[in-house]
Parts: structure tokens; sequence; C-alpha cells
């Protein structure tokens, strides 16, 4: 009777855990499905490579979005990556055990901060600031880059942390053992030895700073152009899906789904990176 | 994006609703979906029918002009509602009544010295031809054009009004009239347009052609950026459908309507 029971809960568990990957299988199952024929339809090349996007009149070329996706994501890890990676550092190395039990949940807090508020901000502080400072109409690429940067410092910093609290201690020995200073211990050991980690790290910041939404739109200005400076206005890959699904219809709404596949493959190669980032240093050990 | 969740928040509400009106025992239902900007005025229309006909059950949905012509047709509504300056051919086999005029006034920052503008100079801009206030009278520094997201009810009308303009590629999207008023709000470049009965003292009304965009004026035919709200019914309706549709159009509806800040259909 035991042993059925422990029985029915494997198998209970079992079907949770697989409901997940069906879920995750029947979205791409999906996003293909209404997608793939209008791609085809249209070509791949034209449908990648072109730059004019006007639905109505059926022209459906996504270049300055997956220009504009790249950039602002791009711009986040410029600013998300070196501060992540940098506190830390600090948090692990150079400060006391305690203060670190306050911060780094706080800061794992900030991960819990509705992605419409860091908008909300970007729109009433951030912009306006940019406008009067750097010209333009202040709903920019540098906007979304600076309010990505800053959402996606949890993620950073939180797996970073993992992984440098995770280097032997005998390892920062062994290096102040051998006479070199606290910084070159942590720059020499301690960062050589959360490497993977640390990329990791940044890797899965970049995919949550290219699929995010909400805050981009309200701070990106939504324009379909390729931008010349970082003051431009742009229309990220995420921001068309949403801006334009409630009123499509037909070739237009399956444009959207194409825009999806796009994201879709982009997010899962940088996940496969990040995976196989981690697992190479798992066999090493 | 916010209107995104309401819509697919509404479509759900809207499936839960139709099964709950199809249970319901004695009162009859009524689906109302469509344009977001004639909405809230729907659910007080429906609000203060229904304190005189305990009978009927009105249920007012969202969804955008376009989901309101295909609910329609589709029968998911009995009456759908588009705010369009035309009905596109599908919505032709439907019964169709005008149940209110909009304005849709150009809005400027307060801060902007420009306070007039002509028709061919507000499509110049919308159009991207006139790029700089200085042309206009304002200062010497670029317009940024403020625009609705392609497909919106508001923008189609704006477009069609202002004799079928290919919007400027250099302006700025937002998905809702109140994302537009804050960000006209917050840039003194800005120019953007939205539903007159929404413009409050943090932005600032043109005339066009001198003429403002006001009730007297749009009534008097002399600001001609209107358009008019379409409710839609198929031709077949229930008596309680065209009942409320002829409730609409009457003396007191149409008081009700102007009083929360639309103009009366005649």
């Amino acid at each position: 009777m035991k042993l059925n029971g422990e029985k029915i809960a494997k198998y209970a568990l079992m079907t949770v855990a697989f409901s997940a990957l069906a879920s995750l299988l029947l979205i791409a199952v999906f996003i293909f499905k209404e997608g793939l024929p209008f791609m085809l339809k249209v070509g791949v090349k034209d449908f990648l490579l072109a730059s004019d996007w006007d639905p109505q009149a059926g022209k459906y070329g996504i270049y300055p979005m997956i220009i504009a996706s790249l950039y602002v994501t791009f711009g986040a890890m410029l600013i998300g990556a070196p501060l992540g990676v940098a506190g830390a550092i600090f948090l692990n190395e150079f400060v006391p055990k305690q203060v670190m039990r306050v911060v780094k949940p706080t800061i794992e807090l900030l991960a819990g901060i509705p992605s419409v508020v860091f908008g909300f901000l970007g729109v009433m502080v951030l912009a306006p600031f940019i406008r009067t400072h750097m010209g333009g109409p202040g709903l920019s690429v540098l906007a979304a880059a600076v309010i990505l940067g800053i959402m996606v410092l949890p993620t950073v910093i939180s797996i970073s942390s993992d992984a440098i609290g995770a280097v032997p201690n005998s390892y920062r020995e062994g290096a102040l053992a051998l006479g070199a200073t606290r910084w070159q211990s942590v720059y020499m050991v301690t960062i050589k030895a959360a490497r993977s980690g640390i990329i990791a790290s940044i890797i899965l910041a970049m995919g949550r700073a290219l699929g995010e939404t909400m805050a981009v739109i309200m701070v990106a200005g939504n324009t379909v152009k390729i931008p010349h400076s970082v003051t431009d206005p742009v229309r990220t890959l995420t921001a068309n899906i949403a801006l334009e699904m409630a009123n499509a219809t037909g070739m237009a709404r399956e444009a959207l789904f194409a825009t999806g596949i796009v994201l879709f493959v982009v997010i899962m190669i940088l996940n496969g990176i990040a995976l196989s980032v981690i697992k190479t240093k798992v066999r090493k050990k | 994006m916010f209107n995104v969740i309401k819509r697919v928040f509404m479509a759900g509400l809207a499936g839960g609703l139709v099964l709950a009106a199809g249970c319901g025992k004695g009162r009859e239902g009524v689906t109302m979906a469509g344009s977001t900007a004639f909405q809230p005025f729907a659910e007080k229309l429906a609000d203060q029918y229904m304190t005189t006909h305990p009978g009927v059950s009105i249920t007012v949905q969202g969804g955008g002009s376009s989901m309101g012509i295909k609910s329609c047709l589709s029968g998911a509504a009995q009456i759908g509602m588009a705010d369009l300056v035309k009905l596109p051919a599908e919505a032709d086999a439907l019964k169709s009544i005008v149940a209110a005029q909009d304005g849709i006034a150009i809005v400027l920052n307060p801060a902007n010295a420009v306070s007039a503008l002509t028709m061919d100079q507000v499509r110049d801009i919308f159009a991207g031809k006139i790029s700089n206030w200085k042309v206009v009278g304002g200062a010497d520094h670029s317009i940024s054009v403020i625009s609705r997201e392609a497909g919106s009810g508001t923008r189609s009308s704006f477009e069609q009004v202002l004799g079928g303009i290919k919007l400027s590629g250099d302006a700025l999207i937002q998905d809702s009239n109140g994302t537009i008023r804050e960000t006209v709000a917050n840039d003194p470049n800005a120019i953007g347009y939205l539903s007159h009965g929404l413009v409050n003292d943090k932005i600032k009304p043109v005339t066009v052609d001198g003429y403002s965009c006001t009730e007297k004026e749009i009534m008097a035919g002399s600001y001609k950026l209107v358009r008019p709200i379409f409710l839609m019914a198929k031709q077949d309706a229930s008596p309680a459908c065209k009942d409320f549709l002829d409730y609409i159009l009457s003396p007191e509806a149409q008081e009700l309507i102007h009083k929360e800040g639309l103009i009366k259909a005649k």
C-alpha cells in the first residue's frame, strides 16, 4: 500500500515536471505554426533585412527592430554587467558576512519590483533628464538601456555572487600565503575561478533585457527606425508585438508571430550558451 | 500595454459573461463590445437603462473598434462599438447608428508658444514635412510627433480626416490616450492628438484653421477633426437590443452622453 502511494506520488510529480516541458513545446509549436508560413511567404531575407514596417501597406521588414533590440540589450549590459559583477565581488570579498546577509536579499528584492514601476521612473525622471541635457525627445535607446541595466542588476549580482561564493577558501588562502594583496587574490584567483558563473549571469541577464517589454515600451519611444545616436527613439521586437497585437488581423497578426519566432530563437540561443558555459565548468571540476 | 492586458482580460471576461448571460433565467442579456473610447459612456448608458428595464441585463466590454465589428459579425456581442470615420465594408451587413460625435484635439505642451495651426500645417507636421517649430511660429526646436499605434481607432480616424496622410516615420508611438497625454505634458516640443473629452490642464489644445476644439465649433461644423461613434447590430437583432439602441438615440440618453463629455449625435 505504502509502495503504491509512493508510486502515485512519483508519477504525479513526473507529470507536473513534464507539463512544464510540454508547455514550452506547445508554445514553440504554436508560435512557429502561426509565424513560419508567413515568414516563408514574405521571404526570410525580406522579413529580417528590409527596413520598412507598415503592415497596412503590406511592408513587413523588422530589421530596424532587430537592431533596436540588440542596441538596447547591449547598452543595458554595458551598464548592468560591470556594476553587477563589481557589486557581487564587493559583497563577497570586501564586506563582512553580516552586511552581505542584509544587502544581498535587498538587492534580490529589486527583482520583485514590477517592470511598469521601472518604466514609470524612466518616463518621469530619466527621459526628461536626457531631453534637457542631451537633446532628442528623451524617450530613447539610452533611456531604455539605463532602465534595463538597472533591472538586470539582481540577476547579475545574485548569480555572480553565488559563483564567487562557491570558490573554495583554500584558493584565496593560497594566494594570500604567496604574498598577494587582497585585490590581487580577487583579481587573479577568485574571478578566474568563478568566471563561468559570472559569464552565465551576464548571458541570463541579456535574455532578460531582450525579453523585457513593459518598461521598454514606456521609455523607448517606439519609432520604427534605425537609430543614429543614443538619444534616438527605437522600437524593440518585444515592444512591436505588444503594441500592435491588440489591433492586428490577418497578415499583420502573422507578422507579429513571426517577430515572436525571431525573439524565441535569439533567446533560446542565449540560454543555450549560458547553459553550456555552466556545464563546461562542471565537467572541468 | 495597459490596453493589451485590459483587452485580454476583457476577452476572458467576455467569454465568462456570455456563458453567465446564457444561463441567466428571465433576464435578457445584451452584450456590447468594441471602442475603448466609447466604453465608459456605454457603461453609464447601460446602467441607466437597466434601472428602468429590470428585465434586461447589458454587459459592456472594450476590445477596440475592429474587435467591436468582428464580434458583432460573429455574434459574440449583440452590439458592436466603433470610433471610425467610416465603417469598413465588412460592416455593411450590419445595421449601424451614430451614437455620438467625438472631436480629436491637437495638443501641445503648455510651455509651447504656438497656439494656432492650420489644417495644412497639422497635416505637414504629422506627415513629417514640417519638423521645426520655427516654421509654424514657435521656438527654433525640432518637433516631437506623438501618435497612437497602427490599427488604433483614434489614429485611423485622425489619418482619414486629414485626408489619408502617411504618418511620419519619426513619430513616437504611445499605446493609449492617457500615455499620449503624459508624453505631451512632459515634453515641451511634443505634439499629439487625442479624444477631446480627455484634454486636461496639463496639455494645451490648439485651434485648427482658427477654430478651437469645443462642442460649439464641432456642432457648427467649423472644427473639422471629428469622428462619429458607431453602434452596430445585426439586422435580426433581438427586440431588447433594438430597444436599447432606440434608447441611446433618445433625448434622455443623448443628454447623458453630452453631460459626460461627448457630443450629441445630431
